[in-house]
């Protein structure tokens, strides 16, 4: 490209400077090849003059067989950036992990230095890869090719979108199942609900392999599985001493142990552990990962509900299977979904989330429909006030039979 | 016709062979330099990842050139993190030095483990999306500039996770950040009329608004806004391009503090407002870097080791907090939205 059409972005000029790698050098380097890129250039140094964005509140396109999976994109300005007057979004599901061969990332950026702008995200926050940017006349046969390449589209709109996991037993030795292999079987079982969206809204599925939640899928996924254990913490003595002798303050790391379930016997040298108190929070696993390990009966909690603040609030996914053994074909997990799902796309207004619902329709009945019982572990603690209902059939009931029915 | 519902390559097609090998057999991980983990397996097999800062919006060149640079160190295998990283996955040791010079070499920046900032989680912005309150990527440069050295060195009392969305839509787990940075409206809806029965449903525009502030007018066939009961969240403008909520002069930004999703000691917790509002100053926000960087300097100052931003706060108090952050309290802070109740304080117990 001459040097006389290159954009002038004085102010995007000032975000080249600084030690971390620019976005903006990025977008120079796909703007010297690419006109669409050079548009998007010109009109994000717009919004920086003016203080808004430039794109048109939303629009519709797509591919052959897909309701969604790619994100339709407009300029305000198309006469002023005709080169971004289309400027349309793919979501690509990217592989359990976000692993790749150099061998596959070199397929897309091919793909898409022939279709698009050059630009991608690696990753969007939902786990995608996001190619940014192309014409809807460039859409199918873009699409066409990545689908040649291996890649297939990721979810948007009402629909389940990308599921995504942590590194899991790949890179982890915390990991409390198979998270990379849960995430691809899933998201292979449930392609339908993925690309072509049929829901009252969003639907999100999260997993992490233990407590420390890399995914944070607590904060933001309808569904979230996060690895756990049965019985005790794996002590090496050893190690510990090992740790100790290099200059750890073991008594600190006993010390942030939340339900103080760890000792340090100083003379002895011994690190013991309360199995009884111990909440498996993961703390002294973090600090000592030579000395501490997981149980061996490991599994998963599962908690649902979920999300960012739109509409009611944000919520944070809470417990409704504490425990549950992790192995494929994962049909538990799956039919739990199904349940869930069937519930939930019943009784959802427009827009409302699963953990929205469950509050408006209340976890009793919710538990009811997806066929789990009540435990104490669902909880932080029981209701305060006596406003709670009984079924009619409980209280029909001859009265010793009650508690059993009540727990049942 | 090309073939669909393939879904995405597997996993398994992208492991390394010492992956593969040692799956779901590491046996423990050490952290030799920030920004290198060094992982063993119960085969005595080790792996290195070196982990680099990326700026999330990549071209394809910086993508060949991270597989240039695979392919000479890694066997031609890299993955990404949960936050933006770019993780090399290096199974020969006499690789990590001379990767870790030639990044050097690149400039790009090594870092984002242990007690360290990792990279920023971020939203599109003023680049792709069509309802920001500020821009995403512009912010997160200039943040991360600032604090460049927290990412580099593990100098902290604990991780630290920052975040950003550019509107309250909050993608990506934003309101569970030790540093939640997000874009917020602070005018209710300008109405098209004209607009309004092209493009909109009166029922789903009505029924978006969770302080039940729209209702219809049917001579119209719009909708009016009860504007004192509008807090901007622009869910409806989400629904209907006619109800516009952005307003360059009066958009901005505010920051909430002290969450996390990790379960470690303390359990998952929400960021909760610091800083109800920060003016939009482009290209480098000034105040907004500034605001961090206070921030983070607190925190280290007076945590203690291990603690996260959300632990520290819950330590010494809220009050103590906004004391020693020299954060103005104001009404903003407190919640009058749909869970406040909880968050009033029911007891005599206070610091001062």
């Amino acid at each position: 490209m001459a040097d006389a059409e290159k954009p002038r972005t004085p102010l995007l000029d000032e975000l080249e400077k600084g030690p971390w790698p620019s976005f903006v050098t990025e977008m120079k380097k796909a703007a010297a090849k690419k006109g669409s890129a050079a548009d998007l250039l010109r009109q994000l140094e717009r919004s920086y003059e003016n203080k808004r964005g430039h794109w048109k509140h939303g629009g519709i396109v797509g591919v052959k067989g897909y309701g969604g999976g790619v994100i339709g994109r407009y300029s305000d300005s198309p006469e002023e950036f005709p080169n971004v007057a289309e400027f349309h979004t793919f979501r690509i599901n990217q592989p359990s992990g976000w692993f790749y061969t150099t061998e596959a990332l070199r397929k897309l950026c091919d793909v898409w230095e022939k279709y698009g702008s050059g630009l991608t995200n690696f990753h969007g926050a939902t786990g995608d890869i996001i190619l940014l940017g192309a014409p809807t006349a460039n859409l199918q046969p873009c699409f066409d090719e990545l689908s040649d390449a291996g890649f297939d589209l990721g979810g948007s709109g009402s629909a389940l979108r990308t599921p995504s996991a942590c590194c899991g037993p790949a890179r982890c030795e915390f990991a409390c199942f198979d998270t990379l292999d849960l995430c691809h079987e899933l998201t292979m079982a449930f392609q339908d609900q993925l690309h072509r969206p049929m829901w009252p809204y969003k639907f999100k599925i999260k997993i992490s392999g233990c407590g420390n939640d890399c995914v944070a899928a607590v904060g933001r996924a309808d569904f979230s599985v996060i690895g756990t254990w049965r019985d005790t913490i794996q002590i090496d003595q050893e190690a510990v001493q090992e740790y100790a002798g290099a200059g750890m303050d073991i008594r600190a790391v006993c010390e942030g142990c939340p339900t103080k379930a760890i000792t340090w016997d100083e003379q002895k040298r011994q690190l013991s552990v309360n199995a009884d108190e111990c909440v498996r929070c993961m703390h002294c696993i973090n600090q000592m990962p030579k000395a501490l390990r997981p149980g061996r009966e490991r599994g998963a909690a599962i908690l649902v509900g979920g999300k960012a603040p739109i509409v009611h609030s944000p919520l944070m996914s809470w417990v409704i299977v504490p425990f549950i053994k992790v192995e494929p074909p994962y049909t538990e997990i799956k039919e739990l979904l199904l349940k869930i799902w069937e519930w939930w796309d019943e009784n959802a207004k427009t827009r409302e989330r699963l953990g929205e619902l469950i509050i408006r329709k209340g976890m009793r009945n919710f538990l009811k429909a997806v066929g789990l019982k009540p435990v104490p572990q669902m909880v932080h603690h029981p209701r305060a006030n006596p406003f709670y209902f009984w079924d009619p059939e409980e209280v029909d009931l001859p009265k010793q039979a009650l508690p059993e029915e009540v727990t049942s | 016709m090309p073939r669909t519902d393939i879904g995405p390559p597997k996993y398994s097609e992208m492991l390394p062979p010492v992956i593969k090998k040692n799956y779901g057999r590491w046996k423990y991980h050490e952290i030799p330099r920030p920004g290198v983990l060094k992982h063993v397996s119960e085969s005595g097999d080790v792996l290195y990842s070196i982990r680099v800062g990326s700026p999330r919006l990549l071209s394809i060149d910086f993508l060949r050139e991270i597989c240039d640079l695979a392919d000479k160190y890694s066997g031609g295998y890299l993955r990404f993190t949960s936050r933006h990283n770019v993780e090399f996955l290096v199974s020969e040791e006499d690789n990590v030095e001379s990767l870790l010079a030639e990044l050097e070499q690149r400039g790009l920046p090594v870092g984002g483990t242990g007690n360290s900032i990792s990279n920023i989680v971020h939203t599109q912005g003023w680049v792709h999306c069509h309802t920001p309150a500020t821009d995403a990527s512009g912010i997160v440069k200039v943040v991360m500039d600032d604090l460049y050295e927290h990412f580099t060195h593990m100098d902290l009392p604990a991780k630290l996770r920052i975040a950003l969305a550019c509107c309250i839509n909050m993608c990506g787990a934003v309101h569970c950040s030790d540093i939640a940075i997000v874009g917020v409206h602070r005018k209710p809806p300008k109405i098209d009329h004209d607009l309004f029965p092209k493009v909109s449903e009166i029922p789903t525009v009505v029924a978006s608004c969770p302080t039940g502030a729209i209702k219809p007018v049917p001579k119209l066939k719009s909708v009016e806004v009860n504007e004192e009961r509008c807090m901007y969240c622009g869910n409806c403008y989400t629904m209907s391009a006619a109800m516009q909520i952005i307003d360059p002069k009066t958009d901005g930004v505010a920051i909430f503090v002290g969450g996390k999703v990790s379960n470690a000691r303390s359990g998952p917790m929400f960021s909760r407002l610091a800083i109800p509002y920060l003016p939009n100053n482009p290209p480098r926000w000034p105040e907004v870097a500034e605001a961090v960087r206070n921030l983070v300097q607190v925190w280290a100052k007076h945590a203690r080791k291990g603690e996260r931003m959300g632990e520290w706060i819950n330590r010494i108090g809220w009050e103590r907090f906004f004391k020693l952050t020299g954060i103005p309290f104001t009404e903003k802070h407190i919640d009058d939205f749909n869970y406040a109740m909880p968050t009033f304080r029911t007891t005599v117990n206070f610091k001062w």
